[in-house]
């Protein structure tokens, strides 16, 4: 069970297919999200993603075109990503008519210790809006609770 | 915040069980080990793990007060990950915002190819 960090969602004015090779293509990816990408877009391949002087290595997961992407990366450490030491980055890419995609995507951290079923459906339902709501909402209960 | 710390204050808080501790926590000020276990359905030995996991992240303290130890919630440090994740969630908005932009002048661009020119096609409709 991954501990859901953070999840965000766009809608975007473009086929899925289109989203796609934006999200997947290295010379696109270095457009929106590393300086330097260099990765084959395949299951279990071993790439690179440069942030100015800094960077990391990159371990493909999924490859499910045009609905499914995800990578591990292991920023700012460096060492090799696996399951434990690293972020788990997902995208979902669902079509909504021909000319329109849903984008969605989450970055996970490490996997926890097996739980019940009914406590990860919980724990799902719980954090739809990810840790920023859970912890704002904590860090505004203490507020109140301590003015000053 | 390091990401070693980064790493302690997710899986610290990861965990529903030390959630429950830290929302009695933060809602009822320094509260010492058996009256939290007193509250949450797992036991006194299973509060106090939670505690040290919690305490290493940074997320609470604790002090003594007579034979009892109180803990408390480091409001500094909560403020400081709530923060971190409102910074997280930012830069994947820019992320998304981009991609949005590139796939929508690409797809732009290809029906820009794909539809005749009207003035140089030269078909009356």
């Amino acid at each position: 069970m991954p501990s859901l960090v953070i999840e965000r969602e766009v809608l975007i004015e473009a086929p899925v297919e289109v989203v796609w090779r934006t999200i997947t293509e290295p010379d696109q990816m270095s457009q929106w999200f590393a300086d330097r990408v260099e990765l084959v877009v395949e299951p279990g391949a071993h790439g690179y993603m440069g942030f100015g002087d800094q960077g990391g290595p990159v371990v493909v997961e999924t490859v499910d075109p045009p609905t499914r992407f995800s990578f591990r990366w292991n920023h700012p450490h460096g060492e090799e990503p696996v399951a434990g030491n690293s972020m788990l980055v997902e995208f979902t890419l669902t079509p909504e008519g021909d000319e329109r995609t849903r984008l969605r995507v989450s970055e996970s951290g490490h996997e926890l210790l097996a739980w019940p079923d009914a406590e990860k459906e919980r724990y799902a339902d719980e954090h739809r809006g990810g840790w920023a709501e859970y912890l704002d909402r904590l860090a505004s209960v203490l507020a109140e609770h301590r003015p000053g | 915040m390091t990401a070693q710390a980064d790493d302690e204050l997710w899986s610290a808080i990861a965990d529903p069980s030390r959630r429950r501790v830290l929302d009695l926590l933060v809602s009822n000020g320094d509260l010492s080990a058996s009256w939290l276990a007193g509250r949450v359905p797992f036991s006194r030995q299973a509060v106090s793990k939670h505690l040290v996991v919690l305490e290493r992240a940074g997320l609470v303290s604790r002090r003594k007060q007579g034979r009892e130890v109180l803990y408390r919630v480091e409001a500094d440090r909560l403020g400081q990950a709530a923060r971190a994740m409102t910074d997280l969630a930012a830069q994947w908005d820019r992320r998304l915002a981009a991609i949005k932009r590139l796939a929508e002048a690409a797809h732009a661009e290809a029906k820009k190819k794909r539809s005749p020119n009207p003035t140089r096609g030269g078909r009356q409709s």
